[in-house]
């Protein structure tokens, strides 16, 4: 397997230096592996930090911006940030108003995020927390750890990232955050096995002419496999399996995401498809994104997740958004 | 070695000092075959982040030797928790440093308080991460371990003897895990698929538990 990278020890590191050369916008300490926004704390306004494990990019330093995050601290590779990194940007965007953490639902982020509340807290820094679980996949129940956090992420960075630019308080943009969570739902399908820098290759055995359905964004295998489908019919699986989630009754925001391996003209394609079958089920769409933003290292694939939204939510997605991987409305 | 207790070998801060070194000497050997165990049911890192942790940890203990047992692991859950990541960082750094801090600031302890020590760490994880016996974790190496320790000390076995039984203890603990469906960490997400797989939390609690039980054949009278 070849990669472009120097050697598996340094590669969020190197990744690190590469988005303050690209982005002097941002602030980003290499050391403590925080990106923040230039200028933060901004007065009065909440900070919104979110974090997770590095390899699902842009996900999260490039939604680092106005009208987005306010700092994001990436984990090595598939893990997730230690206390330490959360901490200090939690004191790094906090003005007195308090700092929202974004956490997607996995054991260690989960573990890692609630050490480092209850450090900011000691420091004086007021800290709400929202729980991503937005993945039909895996089925919620006393014997799972619950449903893991995907694509919605990227719905409850933006909204209530719209919501903390607006100056809303702490506990108004904390629920704007839960309020997306709870009417967002994805569904995730691998193409191929994802690699890490760290293994050197496929972390698990996807043959030739085999699909995983219902996949995660760390590499970890799906629940089900299948002779290899079209997109057309990858379509009708994936939001049969949304939309019977969430059941719907109202608009819908769409993102269309790439795992990282799969070209836009593929997800272009796919995304029509999508469309197709939501107008049969006469659920009106009323935006779209299309692209790799919840990736998954070079993972072949797709996700799908919608958000249903009232006025409110719409209003908030549309505001405008300046981050390298996000951009509208500046 | 400092005054002896009446139940035998004296476990100070260079017992646990070189139980440390043997642990990341170990855990650097073994990182490869952790990750590969996390490859099937997780997502390939378990080995990579063990080893930055202890290695991180070693250097730390080493530059400043802390002068008791409960400090030197109190320092190494601290370094654990922040370098390690993932939910290893958490749950190993609260395991070494809730049995370190049980074990105050005694220079010298004797191998049943660092049994209790041990099981008030252990049971420190379990809360943490809401897991038991079963659900195919580092506990399920854990638990058994620290119930052979327990036995063989009751039944006048010496230090080296009881971290011996507790090390076998783990190991049996280990292989107990390829048949489970896992219910807590990454692996839950896999339901059925999981099982068949050998957990890899479990087996680096084994490596941890067998580096004790060496250290103490060391040490040992």
């Amino acid at each position: 397997m070849k990669m472009l990278i120097n050697v598996p020890e340094t590669v969020v590191a190197d990744a690190l230096r590469g988005i303050a050369a690209a982005h002097p916008e941002l602030t980003v300490d290499v050391q403590q592996r925080v990106i923040i926004r230039r200028g933060a704390p901004y007065e009065g306004k909440v900070g919104l930090v979110s974090g997770g494990g590095s390899g699902h990019e842009p996900l999260h330093g490039g939604f680092v911006g106005r009208g987005m995050l306010d700092a994001a601290c990436p984990g090595e590779v598939f893990t997730s940030p230690v206390p330490d990194q959360m901490v200090r940007a939690a004191a790094a965007v906090d003005s007195g108003a308090g700092v929202l953490f974004i956490v997607k639902n996995y054991t260690g982020d989960v573990l890692n995020f609630d050490m480092a509340a209850e450090l900011a807290e000691d420091e004086g820094v007021q800290i709400a927390t929202v729980l991503v679980d937005d993945d039909v996949a895996v089925t919620d129940s006393t014997y799972t750890a619950g449903r893991r956090g995907t694509g919605a992420t990227l719905f409850v960075e933006k909204i209530a990232g719209a919501a903390a630019e607006e100056g809303a308080a702490l506990d108004r943009v904390a629920g704007i955050a839960r309020r997306v969570n709870e009417v967002s739902r994805s569904f995730g399908v691998a193409l191929t096995a994802v690699s890490t820098p760290e293994k050197g290759g496929p972390t698990f055995d996807l043959p030739e002419g085999e699909l995983e359905l219902g996949v995660g964004i760390h590499g970890e295998p799906g629940r089900e496999r299948r002779a290899m489908m079209t997109s057309g019919e990858i379509a009708d699986v994936a939001v049969e399996a949304v939309v019977d989630d969430l059941r719907p009754d109202a608009p819908l925001l769409l993102l269309v995401n790439g795992m990282g391996g799969t070209p836009l003209l593929e997800l272009y394609g796919f995304t029509a498809e999508v469309h197709r079958v939501l107008a049969e089920r006469r659920l009106p769409v009323a935006r779209t994104l299309v692209g790799n933003y919840v990736t998954s290292l070079d993972m072949a694939g797709a996700s799908v997740t919608i958000c249903q939204v009232d006025e409110e939510l719409l209003r908030l997605w549309d505001a405008p958004v300046s981050t390298p991987a996000l951009r509208w409305g500046c | 070695m400092n005054a002896l207790p009446a139940d035998g070998t004296a476990i100070d801060a260079a017992f646990l000092r070189r139980w440390l070194d043997t642990a990341a000497t170990v855990i650097d050997r073994e990182s490869k075959r952790l990750t590969d165990l996390d490859s099937p049911i997780g997502d390939a890192d378990h080995g990579a982040n063990m080893r930055r942790g202890f290695l991180a940890a070693r250097t730390a203990v080493e530059q400043e030797p802390p002068d008791t047992p409960g400090g030197v692991l109190v320092a190494l859950g601290r370094q654990l928790i922040s370098t390690v990541g993932g939910a290893s960082g958490p749950l190993y750094g609260t395991l070494l440093r809730r049995t370190g801090k049980a074990l105050g600031d005694e220079p010298a302890v004797s191998a049943a308080q660092l049994r209790d020590a041990l099981r008030a760490g252990v049971e420190a994880v379990a809360q943490l991460g809401g897991g038991a016996v079963g659900d195919k974790t580092m506990l399920d190496a854990l638990y058994p371990a620290v119930d052979a320790l327990t036995a063989a000390l009751d039944g006048g076995g010496s230090t080296a003897e009881a971290f011996g039984a507790a090390a076998a203890a783990a190991d049996e603990g280990v292989r107990a895990t390829v048949p489970l469906r896992a219910r807590k960490g990454r692996a839950s997400y896999l339901g059925e698929r999981s099982v068949g797989h050998q957990d890899p939390g479990a087996t680096s609690a084994a490596l941890l538990i067998t580096a004790l039980a060496d250290t103490a054949k060391g040490a040992a009278v």
